[in-house]
């Protein structure tokens, strides 16, 4: 399991947030949740423009086994998204904190950034999972 | 309280993942799923299958009972050690399981039943046997290893003592025979399996379990979970009990009736409402289903026919293919264009003739 990147924030739900140097927010999902989730073989990505909501469904994750829902770490409107995984979703088993990443937002409330776990806590979170 | 198979630590020595299955700790991968699953369709790979439910039946009138108890007809059994894979129904023409029965002896037949089915299934076997003077009795003492694909016949067959070897490579399709493996443990090796792929399914007492797997992995057989065997069977076109049908479901809904004789004479359990359902006709079918775009097929996603709506029953990524594949069960008659609908989105499907893949290779139209 690689380690967990110190300048990300954290939903329990295992995605991921990463407040950029133009304002802009990267979303994806851990380590630990793209390895729990097994295999991965198709993502859902959202609209480019959509208008999204913290704590809402925003994609979809589907491994051999299952598929998850990927809730939004902050609200906003989506600015981009990772084209890549139409093709490659196995991107986010190969390397879930980088070339793995979903979707961009561009982030209507800030603050919401605030409320989230942050690299510590969320491994925590992941180690009491564990046992 | 969850059981464990003899193999239990050895899956976790691997890292392997594990998970319940039909109150088992079983581990569904060790690593990629995918990687396992191509490894039995382009090499070999083994599976853990000692949480199967092995029954051995011994009496002077086994094949009678057996020709009542089984919707296929045991009398296709001629040649020791030959087998046959059949249904076991209730009276309303439901599938209370689906099973492998060896001919072993006139008196010595051996059943393999479904684990998540064990208790309900003894009971139903235990009662039916009493009018026919059968003892039933239970292999807990057995282990089960699967090695699968297109190596695998010849990495076992090398493991086997010396003068066992020819024999076993003789052994035709659907047939066991016993052998010494390594360490000169008594193997019961079978050529049958769940993945559509040429192998063996090898019972082994327990206590020889880990040394026999060992032996296995040391011969190049990759461990593979319970996760690509699903994955594997479907691609095969074989039903899952519990997903596929039950005991609400006649084998001619579940596209079974290749298993069931009707031959002359023989009161098997629901053959009567079997017979009614053939002259009538059944009102739900089972289809085989491909997503050519992109997504997965999955359990209990609605399937929407043109003569009505019907359900997904095993559906997943199909890891041969690169694409989804689905059983349902839809109305019977002509379905015209079908959908399936994907979180409210509705995806054309293709129907297709099943299996989807055999001996490593995509089927015709797949």
């Amino acid at each position: 399991m690689s380690e967990i990147p110190g300048d990300l924030k954290f939903l329990k739900s295992h995605e991921w947030a990463r407040a950029e140097d133009d304002g802009l927010v990267r979303v994806g999902i851990s380590d630990h949740a793209q390895s729990q989730l097994g295999d991965l073989v198709y993502v859902e990505l959202p609209e480019v423009g959509a208008s999204i909501q913290a704590g809402h469904g925003v994609a979809v994750v589907e491994s051999v086994k299952a598929a998850s829902d990927i809730y939004s770490p902050v609200s906003g409107e989506i600015v981009a998204v990772n084209d890549l995984l139409a093709d490659a979703p196995e991107t986010i088993n190969e390397d879930a904190w980088g070339e793995g990443w979903i979707y961009v937002v561009r982030p209507s409330h800030r603050e919401e950034l605030d409320g989230l776990l942050d690299a510590d806590a969320y491994a925590e979170l992941i180690e009491d999972e564990d046992h | 309280m969850t059981q464990k198979t003899v193999l239990n630590a050895t899956h976790r020595a691997l890292g392997a993942r594990m998970v319940d299955f039909g109150g088992w700790d079983m581990p569904i991968s060790y690593g990629s799923q995918i990687e396992e699953h191509h490894a039995v369709r382009r090499d070999a790979g083994m599976f853990d299958v000692s949480h199967m439910t092995v029954v051995d039946l011994h009496g002077a009138r086994t094949r009678e009972f057996l020709r009542h108890l089984l919707a296929n007809s045991v009398d296709k059994l001629k040649a020791h050690g030959k087998a046959l894979y059949s249904c076991m129904l209730n009276e309303q023409g439901g599938v209370i399981d689906d099973l492998i029965v060896y001919f072993l002896g006139e008196e010595f037949f051996r059943l393999v039943v479904n684990a998540a089915t064990r208790d309900k299934d003894l009971a139903w076997i235990e009662q039916q046997a009493r009018a026919f003077g059968v003892e039933v009795k239970e292999r807990p003492e057995f282990a089960m290893v699967a090695v699968q694909g297109p190596n695998a016949r010849s990495k076992v067959i090398g493991l086997l003592a010396e003068v066992d070897r020819e024999r076993i490579g003789k052994l035709g399709r659907f047939a066991a025979a016993a052998a010494q493996g390594p360490h000169g443990m008594p193997l019961f090796i079978a050529r049958t399996g769940y993945t559509g792929e040429d192998g063996f399914e090898i019972l082994v007492p327990e206590e020889h379990a880990v040394a026999l797997w060992q032996a296995f992995a040391d011969a190049g057989v990759a461990p593979a979970g319970l996760g690509a065997r699903d994955t594997l069977r479907l691609e095969a076109g074989m039903n899952l009990y519990g997903q596929d049908m039950d005991e609400t479901v006649s084998p001619w809904e579940a596209n079974l009736g290749w298993t069931i004789a009707l031959d002359e004479g023989r009161d098997f359990i629901g053959r009567s409402v079997l017979e009614r359902q053939k002259a009538e006709g059944v009102k739900r079918v089972m289809v085989g289903l491909v997503l050519d775009d992109k997504g997965v097929l999955r359990h209990g996603q609605t399937v929407l026919a043109g003569n009505g709506a019907g359900e997904i029953l095993s559906g997943s990524f199909a890891p041969t293919l690169g694409k989804a594949i689905a059983f349902a069960r839809i109305p019977a008659g002509e379905p015209g264009d079908v959908r399936v609908d994907i979180r409210g989105r509705e995806v054309p499907v293709r129907l297709v003739k099943y299996p989807f893949v055999r001996d490593g290779q995509p089927c015709e139209g797949i």
